[in-house]
C-alpha cells in the first residue's frame, strides 16, 4: 500500500505541476482554466493522502465551481481569441521566467537543507472532527473575523461589478415597480 | 514514513469487484430510469402498447451506437470528449460513498461533502461539453448551465447540511445509521425537497433542462451524436440516479425496512425515487435559469437555512 | 511521500504561480497565477501539519488559506468587471491610476 500511495503522490504532484504549467502555455481560454482546475484537483487529492480528507474535499470542491467560474469570465474578458489571432499575451517574459526559476532554487535549496525536526504530537484520530472542533472551540476567533470579511467582500464586489444602481431600477423616488432587463422568478 | 490509517482502510476497502458491481447497479437503474421515460413519453404521444416504450430506450441505445459521428468545424474534442464521458465519470464516483447494507465501495469520512464535490463537477462537465463543440446553441446551452447553477447549488449544499447536523457526522454511513426509527425526509422535508430539486437540475433534467433546451436546438447537445450522444444521456440518467441512490441513506433511513435485507432495502428505496423523479418530468415545465436564480436565493435558500437552524436546535437539544 | 518531497512540488507549483502572475498582461490571467501560488500554500501547509505537527488546531490555516483564496477571487472578478466596464480593458499595464 505504501509503495502505491508513494506512486500515486508523486504523479499527482507532477500533474499538479504540469497542469500549472500548462495554463500559461495553451493558447485556448477554456483549456488554460481547466488546466488549473486539474492542478487544484491534484492538489486536493494529494492533500486527501495527507489526511486532511475535509480540507481535500473542499478544494476541489471549491476550485472546480470556482474555475467553472473563471472559464465565463476567461472568454468576456480576453477579448480576442489567442487561438484565432496568435500573439504573446506577457510581458517581462525574461524577467518573470528569471524570478520564477529563482524562487524554485531558493525554495528548493530550503527545503533540501534545512533540517527539519521531527513530528511533534501525534494525529487526532479524527482529523475532520479536529477541524470542528477547533473551529467551533478555542479557534472560533478566526471564523468570528472571517465571516464579517466575507460578508463585506460580497457586498463590494457587488457595489463594484454591478453596472446598475438601485436608483436605476426604481428611479429616483425608488418608488413603483424595477425596471428590469428581465423580471425576476418571484415576481418583484 | 507516517502511516495512512483512515485513507488506506477507506481505499482498500474499494476493491475493484466492488467498484464493477457498483456500476452494475448503477447501469441497472439507469436502464430502469429510460425505460420508465421511454414508456412515459410512448403514453403520453398516444402510441399504442407498452412495448414500444419499452423497446424504445434500446433502440435508441442502438441507433446511437450505429450513427457515424457528426463533426463541427474545429472543435475542442479533448474538452468536448472530457465533458461528455464526466457525467457518468461523476455518477459512479457519487455512489463509491453510497453504502449498500453494509457494504460501500469508497468509505470516506467526508462521503458528504464528496458527493457535493462530485456535484460540482457536474457545472464543469456540461460547460465543456457546450464549449467543446465550437457552436453557438451549445456554447449558449453551457451558460445557460452555469447560471442555472449558481441558482441550485447553494440550496442544495445547505439541504446537504442538515443530515450531517442530525447525526453529527459527515460520514454517509453514520449519516444512515442516526435515524434509526425515525428517517431524515419526516423531519426535515424542506431539505430533502430542495435536495431533490437540486439532483433534477444537476442532472439537467425536467424543470431543471433548459441548458438542453428544444429552444436551442438541443442546447449542450445539439452538435452530439453517436455513441458521444449515448454516453452524454447515459449520464445525465446516471446522475439522476445517483443523487436517487444517495437520497437514500440521507433521508430515506438507508436500508431500514421490514422482511427484506438492508441492501435490498437501499435498492428499492433508490428505484422508487428514481421513479417518482424521471416522472416529475412531465409534470412541470422548463424554468428559465434566471428566473431560478431568484427562486433559489430568495426563496429556497432562506427556508432551507430555516430548516437547517430547526435541525441544528433539535441536535443541540439531543445533546 | 516525505514532507521534502511534498514541499519540493509546492515550491514547484509557487514558482509557475509566480511566472504566471508576474508575467501575464491580462487580469484573469495573472489572478490564475496568484491562484497556483496559493494552491502551492495548501500543498505545503497540508504538508507541514501531517509530517511535522499534527495537532488538532493546524489545519485551520489551511481554512483561512482557502477563505482567504475566494476572497481573492471575489474581488478579483469585481475588480476586472469594473475596468472592464469603466475603461474597455482587461490588461494591467492600461490600468495606470494607482500609477499616476
Amino acid at each position: 500500500m505504501s509503495v502505491v500511495a508513494d506512486v500515486a503522490f508523486w504523479v499527482l504532484g507532477v500533474l499538479a505541476v504540469l497542469a500549472g504549467a500548462a495554463v500559461f502555455v495553451v493558447d485556448s481560454m477554456a483549456r488554460a482554466t481547466y488546466a488549473l482546475a486539474v492542478s487544484f484537483v491534484a492538489v486536493g487529492l494529494q492533500v486527501l493522502f495527507l489526511q486532511q480528507t475535509y480540507v481535500g474535499v473542499v478544494v476541489i470542491l471549491m476550485m472546480v465551481m470556482e474555475m467553472a467560474i473563471m472559464a465565463v469570465y476567461m472568454v468576456m474578458f480576453m477579448g480576442m481569441n489567442p487561438a484565432l489571432m496568435p500573439m504573446s499575451m506577457v510581458h517581462d517574459k525574461r524577467l518573470a521566467l528569471a524570478a520564477a526559476i529563482g524562487t524554485f532554487l531558493v525554495l528548493a535549496a530550503g527545503v533540501l537543507l534545512v533540517d527539519w525536526p521531527a513530528r511533534r504530537g501525534s494525529p487526532p484520530p479524527d482529523a475532520t472532527r479536529a477541524l470542528g472542533e477547533a473551529l467551533m472551540g478555542h479557534k472560533m476567533l478566526v471564523m468570528t473575523v472571517i465571516s464579517p470579511v466575507m460578508v463585506a467582500t460580497i457586498v463590494a464586489g457587488v457595489v463594484l461589478a454591478s453596472a446598475r444602481t438601485r436608483y436605476d431600477r426604481y428611479g429616483d423616488d425608488l418608488r413603483g415597480a424595477p425596471d428590469d432587463p428581465q423580471p425576476g422568478g418571484v415576481g418583484r | 514514513m507516517p502511516e495512512l490509517v483512515p485513507l488506506a482502510t477507506a481505499v482498500q476497502a474499494a476493491a475493484p469487484v466492488w467498484s464493477l458491481l457498483a456500476a452494475a447497479i448503477l447501469g441497472c437503474l439507469v436502464m430502469l430510469a429510460a425505460v420508465l421515460d421511454g414508456v412515459l413519453s410512448a403514453r403520453g404521444n398516444g402510441a399504442a402498447g407498452a412495448g414500444v416504450g419499452l423497446r424504445r430506450p434500446f433502440a435508441e441505445a442502438a441507433r446511437l451506437m450505429r450513427q457515424r459521428r457528426r463533426t463541427t468545424i474545429e472543435p475542442d474534442s479533448l474538452l468536448w470528449r472530457i465533458g461528455g464521458a464526466g457525467l457518468l465519470v461523476a455518477a459512479l464516483l457519487m455512489v463509491a460513498v453510497v453504502p449498500l447494507g453494509r457494504w460501500t465501495v469508497f468509505d470516506l469520512d467526508v462521503g458528504v461533502v464528496w458527493f457535493n464535490a462530485m456535484d460540482v463537477l457536474v457545472w464543469a462537465f456540461v460547460w465543456l461539453v457546450g464549449w467543446g463543440a465550437n457552436s453557438a446553441p451549445s456554447l449558449v446551452g453551457g451558460y445557460r448551465f452555469l447560471a442555472l447553477g449558481l441558482g441550485y447549488e447553494l440550496p442544495l449544499m445547505f439541504a446537504l447540511v442538515a443530515p450531517p447536523i442530525a447525526a453529527q457526522s459527515l460520514n454517509v454511513g453514520a449519516v444512515a445509521a442516526a435515524q434509526h426509527g425515525l428517517w431524515f425526509v419526516v423531519w426535515m422535508p424542506v431539505a430533502f425537497v430542495v435536495y431533490c430539486l437540486g439532483v433534477t437540475a444537476f442532472s439537467v433534467w425536467g424543470p431543471f433542462a433548459a441548458a438542453i433546451g428544444a429552444d436551442l436546438a438541443g442546447g449542450v447537445r445539439a452538435e452530439l451524436s453517436g455513441v458521444d450522444r449515448l454516453v452524454f444521456e447515459l449520464g445525465r440518467y446516471a446522475l439522476l440516479a445517483a443523487g436517487a441512490a444517495f437520497a437514500v441513506p440521507m433521508f430515506l433511513g438507508g436500508g431500514a425496512g421490514p422482511l427484506l435485507p438492508d441492501w435490498a432495502w437501499v435498492l428499492v428505496k433508490t428505484a422508487v425515487l428514481l421513479a417518482a423523479l424521471v416522472g416529475l418530468r412531465r409534470r412541470l415545465p422548463v424554468l428559465r435559469p434566471d428566473k431560478l436564480m431568484e427562486v433559489g436565493w430568495l426563496v429556497l435558500l432562506p427556508a432551507v437555512l430555516v430548516q437547517d437552524l430547526v435541525v441544528a436546535v433539535v441536535a443541540a437539544g439531543r445533546g | 511521500m516525505t514532507l521534502e518531497a511534498t514541499l519540493l512540488i509546492a515550491a514547484a507549483i509557487f514558482a509557475v504561480g509566480l511566472y504566471g502572475a508576474i508575467s501575464q498582461q491580462v487580469v484573469v490571467m495573472v489572478m490564475m497565477g496568484l491562484e497556483l501560488m496559493i494552491n502551492a500554500v495548501i500543498l505545503a501547509g497540508a504538508g507541514f501539519w501531517w509530517f511535522l505537527a499534527p495537532d488538532p488546531t493546524g489545519q485551520v490555516l489551511l481554512m483561512l488559506v482557502i477563505a482567504a483564496m475566494t476572497l481573492e477571487m471575489a474581488m478579483g472578478f469585481a475588480v476586472a468587471t469594473l475596468l472592464h466596464r469603466r475603461s474597455e480593458t482587461d490588461m494591467t499595464d492600461m490600468a495606470t491610476e494607482l500609477k499616476e
